[in-house]
């Protein structure tokens, strides 16, 4: 599958494509297809997204997930630091992210 | 310390107004990304991985109190809560919003600093000797000059676009504390018939093709040091290699050139600089040197340290350093707790340091470039006073230059450029080594790692050096020996494959192993590895 990420132009958020819209969450994520870069265009164009960009992702019973470390590390975020993740709360969050 | 005149906070704040109205127009769509990128670079923000990342310049690593403060003030503000100091003697906010940056880069101008030229292919921030104005060892203090360096390069229009960034550091002793052979410029100043004046070396740096900078003038007398820089800025603008982005530092261009047609360039060039007049009258250096007076230290103060508290004592042994005033000493504040983020350091962490170096230090601190904090003019007799605060706040880490007092690079936790997490190698090898009486029985032993071959961890200035790199979507260490920043300069050799990160430490075990087994009386590691070479510490890594 793939994915179409970029950031949020006002917070430099990390922000996933759900088809409809961004979300902050991997896990909202949809595959894009062959559409990524067309959507990109459309998206970047409104300001909804910054520098976006396609990425190869994989299906797993938890959602979708990047299939390169450096856009799984983005998707949670820093492994060293879980209180700033998005799930500072579960201290297993990032177990699929290494 | 230097203080603002006023075109000084006028370029500042002219920038400032300048960059908010960038920001409105580009979050209103006025211009696209690819229009606002070099704008906002130039202004020190980068878009990292989770957020947009501002680097602050700290011009060769002095802050003022008042300065520290506004750091911890905004981290608290408009990041979250903390800071990371830099291999630059700078700070990085790894969480700052596109919108608020105006009124973060307003509340540095209020208190004379900035992020300009911290990004680009600019003259980036000058760096220096963390112990300047209060090592025993150094003929003269040379921030005034770094100064000098930093107003001529300020917006400088010859070089705001030069093939690719370019950084100097400036030292005034024998013991370089600044890794200067390491920059694109790097300069000591020196003594010759009663006369301080610049020795410059060219062409030093790091990255995928380190290199260190030859001698290229021995001596350049204060009143033609502009000029001369001009002249070898010049020579690198003109046939520094645009085209190719790793070829594109100046040490290639001398390393192809040969330094000594470089030299004969620039010396052409010199004569035609120096008739346009650029150096400034002596009265201004003058200027600026009278505000980098040293404060006035009370030479009767006590020299003795009451070492009744064990604790402090092991820590006096290890972070304080022969200040040149009988009665005081600079302190080095580790910023390298064993488990945590080298560099790091929360608002409330910044703040107290503020809070010491008002109450204990003439209102001065510095950023060192292996990522501590340094107060540096403390009396002997309020050291004690000084630790307790250190240590309820986390802050007495007794490791400077050992083992577990590792430069890292924020990595891929962080870093967009970066193939590997630099971090969590730190953490994972200062935990193995966190038995201090095994760190001191190591010595001296600078660990540096980088997360990719740009080497902001300056991996191959370590005694040993780590870089991770990508293999095939994973994570991977290469091992270096041999290298160091110091005014023993080398770089080091790669031992062989690389480790998985677990490995790497194992690795790292192996190799003080055979330190220890190797050495000779009073060597460090480095010296060891020197005499015996790479062969021993090969077979003791691969067997």
């Amino acid at each position: 599958m793939k994915l179409l990420t970029g950031n949020d132009l006002k917070t430099g958020f990390v922000t996933w494509w759900t088809g409809a819209d961004w979300s902050l969450h991997i896990e909202d994520a949809a595959d894009v297809g062959d559409n990524g870069e067309a959507i990109a265009a459309v998206e970047e164009g409104a300001r909804r997204v910054n520098a976006p960009y396609v990425i190869a992702g994989e299906a797993t019973p938890d959602g979708p997930r990047p299939a390169h470390i450096k856009d799984r590390i983005r998707a949670l975020g820093p492994t060293v630091r879980p209180d700033l993740t998005l799930k500072p709360a579960d201290p297993n969050a990032g177990d699929w992210v290494i | 310390m230097y203080q603002y005149d006023e075109y000084d906070q006028a370029m500042v704040d002219a920038r400032v107004a300048e960059f908010a109205d960038q920001v409105r127009r580009r979050l209103a769509g006025e211009i696209t990304e690819d229009q606002f990128k070099p704008l906002r670079l130039m202004n020190g923000l980068y878009l990292q991985l989770h957020a947009y990342m501002l680097r602050v310049a700290v011009p060769y690593g002095t802050l003022s109190s008042r300065q520290m403060r506004m750091l911890a003030h905004i981290a608290r503000k408009y990041d979250r809560d903390y800071g990371h100091f830099t291999t630059r003697q700078n700070l990085q906010y790894n969480w700052i919003k596109l919108e608020d940056a105006p009124a973060i880069l307003a509340d540095l101008a209020s208190v004379e600093m900035h992020a300009i030229q911290t990004s680009g292919n600019c003259i980036r921030n000058i760096s220096s000797d963390q112990w300047a104005s209060a090592a025993a060892d150094e003929i003269t203090d040379p921030r005034p000059w770094a100064e000098l360096l930093r107003q001529w390069s300020s917006f400088h229009p010859e070089f705001s676009y030069l093939p690719r960034k370019f950084k100097i550091a400036v030292i005034a002793a024998e013991e370089d504390r600044a890794a200067m052979r390491l920059h694109d410029i790097g300069i000591q100043i020196v003594e010759k018939d009663g006369q301080h004046g610049a020795a410059v070396y060219v062409g030093g740096g790091m990255g995928r093709t380190p290199m260190i900078a030859p001698l290229i003038k021995d001596f350049v007398p204060l009143e033609d040091l502009l000029s001369y820089l001009e002249a070898c800025l010049r020579v690198y603008n003109r046939y520094g290699r645009r085209d190719n982005i790793y070829k594109a530092r100046i040490k290639i261009l001398i390393h192809e050139l040969g330094a000594d047609e470089y030299r004969r360039q620039v010396e052409e060039e010199f004569v035609h600089v120096k008739s346009l007049g650029i150096d400034p009258p002596r009265a201004e250096f003058d200027r600026i040197a009278a505000l980098f007076a040293p404060p006035a230290l009370d030479v009767s103060a006590p020299d003795e340290i009451d070492r009744g508290d064990p604790d402090f004592a092991v820590w006096v042994d290890s972070q304080v350093a022969a200040h040149k005033v009988p009665g005081h000493a600079i302190v080095n504040i580790s910023l390298k707790p064993v488990g945590g983020i080298p560099g790091d350091a929360s608002s409330a962490q910044i703040d107290l340091m503020a809070d010491l170096a008002e109450t204990y230090s003439h209102d001065e601190l510095r950023v060192t470039h292996a990522q501590n904090i340094v107060l540096p003019h403390v009396r002997k007799a309020d050291l004690y006073a000084i630790w307790q605060q250190l240590d309820a706040a986390g802050l007495a880490t007794p490791n400077l230059d050992l083992i577990s007092d590792i430069i890292a690079c924020p990595g891929l936790d962080y870093c967009s450029l970066a193939n590997a997490r630099s971090i969590p190698v730190a953490q994972k090898i200062a935990t193995r080594f966190a038995d201090l009486d095994r760190q001191k029985e190591l010595g001296e032993l600078k660990l540096k790692i980088s997360g990719c071959i740009n080497a902001c961890g300056h991996h191959h200035a370590g005694h040993i050096g780590i870089l991770g790199v990508d293999r095939k979507g994973t994570e991977n260490y290469q091992l270096l020996l041999g290298g160091s920043g110091a005014e023993d300069v080398s770089l080091g050799t790669i031992t062989g494959p690389g480790f998985d990160e677990d490995g790497v430490v194992d690795a790292i075990e192996r190799v003080t192993d055979k330190y220890l087994a190797e050495r000779t009386e009073g060597e460090r590691f480095v010296d060891t590895f020197r005499r015996v070479g790479m062969a021993p510490f090969k077979e003791a890594i691969y067997g």
